[in-house]
Formats: C-alpha cells, sequence, structure tokens
C-alpha cells in the first residue's frame, strides 16, 4: 500500500533518457589524472558494479556523478541534466567504516533524513505533510527488511542491519539513480549476499538504474546486468563473462592478467599490477 | 524571593541562559565538539577580563572574544586535515587565551571577588541591561537554529551523505561553532566561564544517555537545564555557597543517576536474552 504521490511518481518514471552518460570524460584529483577517456552508459532498470583495484578512481566516478568532483575533460550527464543538478533524484551511499558504537541516533531518523533533512525550518510532527514523509519511512524501511530494528540506535547494530538501513535511506526519496560505494564492504558471506539480493530486488521493481562499487564481484555477479572496470587510468564496459576475462583485463592493463575460475564458481583476477597512484579514499571513507 | 529585583533578573537570565546552552550543548555533544566548547569557555575568561579592564560591560567582552573565538576555531576547523591537528590547534588556542585572561586581571588589579565570579559564577550583579542583551541574543540564535535544525542533525550523524544530498555541511559547521561561541558566552555570565559545562555538557550527555531521539532529546536537554538552574538559583539564594557550585552539583548528580540507572537496566535486560539465545 504505497503511498499515492510516490507512486504516481514511479509510473511517471522517464525510462527512455539515460541514467548516466559519460563521454571521453577525465577527471583530476591535486593535479593527477585518475582517469580519462571513460566512456559509458548505464540505463534505467539496469544493475551495474563499478569493480577495480583499490586506488583505481571507483569513488572518484561516484563523486564526479554527484558533482562534487569536476571533469576536467569530456562531458557528463545524469539523468539528462549536467553532474550536481539532478542529486535530488539520486540515493547515494558513501564508503564508510561502519557507525561508532556511541552513535546515538535511529535508524529511523537517518532514513528519515535522507527523506528530508536538507530541508530548512522546523518539522512539525502534526501536520499531514510530516505524518505522509513517516509513513513513507516506514514503508522503505520495511521494502529494505529493517523493521525490527530500525528504532534501535544505529551504532547498536550489525554491518549487516546499518547497511539495510543505509540503503533504505539511499531509497527513501524515490530515486532514478542508486550510488552504492563499496555496500557489501565489511559484511559477511550471508549478508553480502542478502545485501546483493536486497539491491537486485529494488532495481527490478522500481525500475532504479543502480551503479554498484565493489573490490570484490563474487558476491554479486549473478545479479549483474553490466560491469564497469576501472584500472590503469580509465575504464572499459561489457557484460561481466566480456569484462571480467583474460583477455579484456590484459589489454586494459596492457600486462598478463588471467581470470581463473575457482571450483566453487568464484573469480580470480591474477597478475593485477598495484594501482599507479592511491589517493587515499579508503581512509577517508 | 521573587521580591527582589535582582532575584527576578536572575531567574530571567538564568532561564535564558538554560534554553540556549540545552540547544547547543545537545548538538555540540552529537557532534563530539566538546573540546571547542570548552576552548571557548576559556576564551570567555579574557573576554569578561578584558572588558573590566577597558571600563565596558562584561556581556561585551564574552560575546566579543567568543565570537571571535568561534570564528578562529570555524578556521582552524576548516584549514587542517585530520581530528589529532585540529584539536592540537584547539588546544594551543586554550592555553593562550587562559594566560591572556590572567594578564588582563592583573593589571586590573580588581579585587579577588571580581576573579571569583569570572570563573565561578554569580547571579547577584545581573542587572536589567543584561537581561535584555541576554534574551535578545538567545532568541536570535534559537530561532536560527531552530531554521537549520534539520540539515545540521543531517551534516553532524551523517555529513557525507549530507553533502551528497547538497547539504552546505562546511557553512553549517561554520555557523554552529558561532552558535556555540554565543552559547558559551551567555552561560559564562550566570556559570562563570569555569563552570560552563555544567549547562552546556551535563544536561545534554544526559539527554543522549536517555534518548536516541532527536527532538525528544533536545528538549530533554533544554527541560534538564531549566531545571538545574532553577533549582541552584532556589538553593544559592537560601544559602551561603555560590549557584555555580548549586548548578555544576545538580546537573553531575542527574547525570550519574541515569548512567547508573542505564547500566542497571541494560544489566538485567541482558542477562535473560543471553540464556534464551544459548
Amino acid at each position: 500500500m504505497g503511498s499515492e504521490p510516490a507512486r504516481r511518481a514511479i509510473d511517471e518514471r522517464d525510462t527512455t533518457t539515460a541514467a548516466v552518460v559519460l563521454s571521453d570524460a577525465a577527471v583530476q584529483v591535486g593535479g593527477h589524472t585518475v582517469w580519462r577517456q571513460v566512456s559509458l552508459t548505464v540505463q534505467p532498470g539496469e544493475l551495474v558494479a563499478v569493480l577495480g583495484p583499490n586506488g583505481s578512481g571507483k569513488s572518484t566516478l561516484v563523486k564526479a556523478l554527484l558533482g562534487l568532483l569536476p571533469l576536467s575533460a569530456g562531458s557528463a550527464s545524469v539523468l539528462g541534466r549536467p553532474p550536481g543538478a539532478a542529486r535530488a533524484q539520486i540515493g547515494y551511499l558513501p564508503q564508510r567504516h561502519g557507525f561508532d558504537q556511541n552513535a546515538r541516533v535511529r535508524g529511523v531518523d537517518l532514513v528519515r533524513l535522507g527523506l528530508d533533512g536538507a530541508r530548512f525550518g522546523i518539522p512539525l510532527p502534526w501536520l499531514h505533510s510530516s505524518r505522509i514523509a513517516t509513513r513513507r519511512v516506514a514503508e522503505v524501511v520495511d521494502r529494505c527488511g529493517a523493521s525490527a530494528f530500525a528504532r534501535k540506535s544505529i551504532g547498536e547494530l550489525s554491518g549487516g542491519e546499518q547497511q539495510r538501513l543505509l540503503i533504505a535511506q539511499a531509497l527513501v526519496r524515490g530515486p532514478r539513480l542508486l550510488l552504492l560505494d563499496e555496500p557489501l564492504d565489511s559484511l559477511d558471506l550471508p549478508n553480502q549476499a542478502a545485501v546483493a539480493e536486497l539491491v537486485r530486488r529494488i532495481c527490478e521493481e522500481e525500475g532504479v538504474a543502480v551503479m554498484l562499487v565493489t573490490h570484490d564481484v563474487n558476491p554479486i555477479i549473478p545479479f549483474l546486468d553490466r560491469v564497469i572496470y576501472i584500472a590503469a587510468g580509465t575504464a572499459v564496459e561489457g557484460t561481466p563473462d566480456e569484462v571480467v576475462s583474460s583477455e579484456t583485463l590484459s589489454r586494459l592493463y596492457q600486462a598478463p592478467i588471467e581470470v581463473l575460475q575457482a571450483s566453487d564458481g568464484r573469480l580470480v583476477v591474477v597478475g593485477q599490477p598495484e594501482a599507479p597512484f592511491v589517493h587515499g579514499h579508503r581512509h577517508r571513507g | 524571593m521573587l521580591a527582589y529585583p535582582f532575584m527576578v533578573n536572575a531567574l530571567e537570565a538564568g532561564t535564558t541562559v538554560a534554553i540556549m546552552a540545552g540547544v547547543a550543548g545537545w548538538f555540540m555533544t552529537l557532534r563530539r565538539q566538546t573540546f571547542a566548547g570548552h576552548t571557548l569557555s576559556l576564551i570567555a575568561f579574557p573576554g569578561a577580563a578584558a572588558a573590566a579592564l577597558a571600563g565596558l560591560p562584561a556581556a561585551v567582552g564574552y560575546f566579543g572574544f567568543c565570537g571571535i573565538g568561534a570564528l578562529a576555531l570555524g578556521r582552524i576547523a576548516g584549514s587542517t586535515q585530520g581530528h589529532a591537528s585540529e584539536s592540537a590547534a584547539t588546544g594551543t588556542l586554550q592555553a593562550f587565551a587562559l594566560a591572556l585572561g590572567f594578564l588582563f586581571v592583573s593589571l586590573y588589579h580588581g579585587i579577588l571577588s571580581g576573579l571569583d565570579s569570572l570563573l565561578f559564577g554569580t547571579f547577584l550583579g545581573i542587572t536589567r541591561g543584561q537581561v535584555v542583551a541576554l534574551v535578545a541574543v538567545a532568541a536570535v540564535t534559537v530561532a536560527l537554529t531552530g531554521l537549520a535544525a534539520r540539515p545540521l542533525l543531517f551534516a553532524s550523524v551523517d555529513p557525507e551523505v549530507a553533502r551528497g544530498g547538497g547539504v552546505p555541511v562546511t557553512a553549517l559547521g561554520f555557523g554552529f561553532l558561532l552558535l556555540l561561541g554565543l552559547a558559551v558566552a551567555e552561560t559564562s555570565q550566570i556559570t562563570g566561564a569555569l563552570l560552563v559545562f555544567a549547562l552546556l555538557v551535563t544536561p545534554a550527555a544526559t539527554a543522549h544517555e536517555l534518548t536516541s531521539r532527536p527532538w525528544l532529546g533536545i528538549a530533554l536537554s533544554v527541560a534538564l537545564a531549566l531545571a538545574v538552574t532553577w533549582l541552584g538559583l532556589i538553593l544559592a539564594y537560601y544559602s551561603i555557597y555560590p549557584v555555580g557550585f548549586y548548578i555544576t552539583s545538580l546537573s553531575f548528580g542527574g547525570y550519574v543517576l541515569v548512567r547508573v540507572g542505564r547500566a542497571t537496566v541494560r544489566r538485567r535486560v541482558a542477562r535473560p536474552s543471553f540464556e534464551t539465545a544459548h
């Protein structure tokens, strides 16, 4: 029983404009070119993984799409507009290492902040709009399977529970594009699978385009439509089979790379050189 | 008690200060900026001493120095990378402020009781003009904080997502330090520079212990600050001990009670669930 405005927003969704288009794009951070000549397209309803070794510029891509980092060359269009102009329609989950144990804020409050936290003015709980917002929050929390623990302090929850609430936060405004930066990081295997499944379901049910950054493709490979692989200062895109292959990665790195399949089906990339330029995203979150 | 104008002034000033300290303190505790708050309170001391030296009202010194101090802290926060160098720079500022305060006091050659009340508070000398200034500053800042409350909360608990959603995180951080500076300047005028935390931190920390609901927490923080201020003023009126002592002890007592209570409840809840889980 979705709230009416939210449902109408989904029905009226523009399903023809590409969610993300980059052509010949480049980004510099501190005078270094992180990557260049990157061209890619993400369509509505697609689940795309952004792969690559640490420091290759995966989070940089996310920040460029949010308009937090300018392009130094090429062009970008996010939901048919320049990066930064469409922020209200993007759900963003930054890379992080969990809330600290003393974080005294409830899960539902975090989700609610995702809905109207950017708005100035005093929230009055007895207003009609506030009741609609409360209902919307409950609905999204429920859809992410987080109702049982949403009223506890976020710091007391497990990594998997926190991640479900953060995905709910990213989803609460009914975005058309979800940017999830390492949502599977620091989760155990069952939780990785559960969160990956949740993302796939959201992607299908709501027609949202999802770009999911990860350094390990294995937990999500069954759910993916396509893969963007960032390495050696540029990026390639294609289906998981095309991209995560010895041939494509060797061409990308211009060095011999082997992709091996373990007996359990997991892919292992062998011979991957260290990232040439590490730019501190990992510890800054 | 209310027949004396000085007591009416004290109660009005105390009420104003408690409201402002409750709100600013709640956000300060959430943002883990108690060290910045402490530094601002020590900056209040040379402010008041300098005002006395220059023959100006103490309030001018408090507001002036704390405002400038907040701007300086904002610059430090903006220009340093990482928490460690920020707190080191803040500590440096703190020591300098304290030294400056003693310099002004010794230049002034004032009576010792003057120094006492700068550091530990007084409620006897609060004038009508002072009350009006306190109310005016508090009304403006609390109203502005109310308007910015949601984005400020967002930027405090989740700065990266807030920035991604278009919240001006850096500007809000700067604005908050300014609010904190003014709150410290107000509170110093009742509790003295050293006991500012009795109203700024303790009620807020108690509220954070009691609830993780944000709006309820702010209301609770204000309510606790009001309660200890009123009780402290009444007790000080009927006894010979200073008001700062009562306010500090009352809020400390409340904090200890709540912590002990919560630990007991948690132990009681934890034990049976441990047994059933295994």
